[in-house]
């Protein structure tokens, strides 16, 4: 281990990335158009009718301000989704042997990837807020208010992104790798994302109303609304935190343990 | 002065691995001296590349002592590390990057200063005839330049002993030249070069000494004379047009008929014109007709059929195959 070259090996590879997502732009743009593209569908196909069931006549005014917050939670998912097909595609490669027999910081090649892929979900996030904005979304909430938003989004995008890392890890090929991480995308459908849990069946109600992405995006919803925020926030918080802490365990296994392509 | 008795560059004392319940090493052992070059010759499925992964630090041995440059590959491997470098069978290159891009992160990687990376590279994209397409993505460059890039990047980090996986393996004669010339200038500049081949000539041409593996076994270690010099003689070999002319011949010439080649007889020879002259005698006297003749010396071949005893021969390079075409 060589701890000292930590920061320094993880920003050479992220600038790899980078570089990566520069010249294969198809993959990186596709986090940042599904939100664009299901939250112009959203409100106005669906909003009209699903906002009288938010507030009573509420409409379309209703909805964006209801649906926004589950939308940053799906860009989050999508972007998710990029990671894990990336890590796969540069495990099949040949220079990560070459970087396991080199004298770097060992998880820099994976730390460079996650680095990446934050970089990817503040841009998806920007996008998908400023949309959201344009098209009648209004808070009244406090730019501190704003901040805990985002920090909440990041820190969900922190779990989610060492989750791909490590399915992109597990997956034996690139196609699996870009299917596992799919029903992340689900996940804010069933939960509090697009509609309120309590119009669910009983038992898909249960699930919505105890898997991660609800409290979290209700902790969005009531920071950027102005609401009391109450317990949803630690619970989401605790939710992230032990995700990240499990897929970055089980990635470091992985990668360490998992001979070499070849 | 030099060390009278330099700790060797590799050192390998009782190598076991096995993939499950296949044993593909079995009881290694292998002593390679600083500077120079070793070649572990093999066909395909011998183990090679698996001896290669070990030493790199990629793969656990099941038993052993491992030691690269001092360090104990089971517990110093970031030591190891730090004075290897690794060319595989597959190049292990950037495709999205330029040929600059991958030497520069290579140099970053190796934590060298800004000056020194540029220096190092500019030097490497001259010596290994890549400057010209330095600004190139990667994807674009022909076999041969892959090769040397990869080589290139593993040069970056100055490193004391490297691994060359049947390094000319898929290439063209030409390029496998420039690489043979390559890895001896690594020699002369007091590198440890360690490489796998299935190649009988590279091996020849390029080691100072050579061990055999057949099997996950060694069978035989030493120079390429030394080698030689284990087996008796050269032959005469002599086809004939059908099989009742060879089994003429061989009682003509009093020597045994192998199952190999059906109409080929090999004749035992110290390689003195005598000898062939009395055996194309006694042909004329009984007769038959002889339809090809070639006079063998011994070679890495014959030393491998020797020592384990097999029909399938060692692979022909490219260059030996287009030889005998």
């Amino acid at each position: 281990m060589t701890p000292a070259y930590a920061v320094q090996d993880s920003i050479t590879m992220l600038r790899r990335n980078l570089r990566h997502l520069q010249r294969y732009p198809g993959l990186s743009m596709f986090p940042i158009l599904m939100p664009v593209v299901f939250l112009l569908l959203f409100q106005f196909v669906f909003g009209g009718t699903l906002g009288n069931g938010i507030t009573l006549g509420g409409g379309r005014d209703a909805y964006i301000n209801f649906v926004t917050p589950g939308m940053l939670l799906f860009a989050v998912a999508g972007a998710a989704q990029i990671t894990a097909i990336s890590v796969a595609k540069d495990m099949a490669d040949g220079i990560i042997t070459r970087f396991k027999t080199m004298r770097i910081w060992r998880p820099a090649v994976l730390t460079g990837h996650v680095l990446g892929s934050l970089l990817l979900n503040v841009i998806a996030l920007a996008v998908t807020i400023a949309l959201a904005l344009l098209i009648g979304f209004s808070s009244p909430a406090s730019p501190l208010r704003w901040l805990g938003a985002i920090a909440m989004l990041m820190l969900l995008a922190v779990a989610l992104t060492w989750l791909s890392v490590a399915f992109g890890l597990f997956a034996k090929s690139v196609e699996t790798a870009s299917n596992i991480p799919m029903f992340l995308t689900l996940l804010p459908f069933l939960g509090s994302g697009f509609v309120p849990v309590g119009s669910m069946p009983a038992g898909l109600r249960w699930f919505a109303q105890n898997q991660p992405f609800t409290p979290v995006t209700n902790a969005v919803r009531s920071l950027l609304a102005g609401h009391h925020v109450g317990s949803a926030a630690t619970i989401g918080i605790v939710w992230c935190l032990a995700i990240t802490a499990a897929s970055y365990l089980w990635a470091r296994h992985l990668y360490d343990r998992r001979p070499a392509a070849r | 002065m030099a060390d009278p008795s330099p700790a060797p560059a590799i050192k390998v004392t009782g190598l076991r691995k096995s993939f499950g319940e296949h044993l593909v090493l079995d009881g290694v052992e292998l002593d390679v001296e600083p500077g120079t070059v070793f070649a572990l010759l093999g066909q395909n499925g011998a183990g090679k590349t698996t001896i290669i992964r070990i030493l790199a630090t990629l793969l656990e041995p099941d038993e052993g002592e491992i030691r690269v440059a001092g360090h104990d590959v089971a517990h110093e491997a970031e030591a190891v590390r730090g004075v290897i470098g690794v060319t595989g069978q597959f190049s292990a290159v950037d495709d999205l990057l330029t040929g600059r891009e991958n030497l520069a992160l290579m140099a970053d990687l190796n934590h060298l200063g800004r000056a020194e990376s540029g220096r190092r590279i500019g030097d490497l994209l001259d010596r290994f005839e890549l400057t010209d397409a330095a600004d190139r993505l990667v994807a674009t460059y022909s076999g041969g330049m892959r090769r040397r890039l990869d080589l290139a990047m593993t040069l970056i980090g100055a490193p004391q002993i490297i691994f060359l996986d049947e390094p000319t393996t898929g290439l063209d004669p030409r390029s496998r030249r420039t690489m043979w010339d390559i890895v001896r200038s690594l020699a002369g500049e007091g590198i440890t070069v360690f490489l796998t081949t299935q190649y009988l000539d590279e091996a020849d041409r390029l080691a100072d000494q050579i061990a055999i593996l057949d099997h996950g076994r060694l069978v035989a270690q030493g120079s390429s004379q030394e080698l030689k010099q284990r087996i008796p003689g050269g032959r005469i070999d002599l086809r004939f047009a059908d099989a009742p002319g060879r089994l003429a011949a061989a009682g003509a010439l009093d020597v045994p008929l192998r199952e190999d080649d059906a109409l080929t007889l090999h004749i035992p020879t110290d390689g003195n014109v005598a000898t062939l002259r009395r055996v194309l005698r006694e042909l004329d006297d009984a007769a038959i007709d002889v339809v090809d003749l070639a006079i063998h010396t011994p070679d890495l071949d014959d030393v491998f059929f020797a020592l384990t005893g097999r029909e399938d021969r060692l692979a022909l390079s490219e260059v030996e195959e287009e030889i005998h075409r």
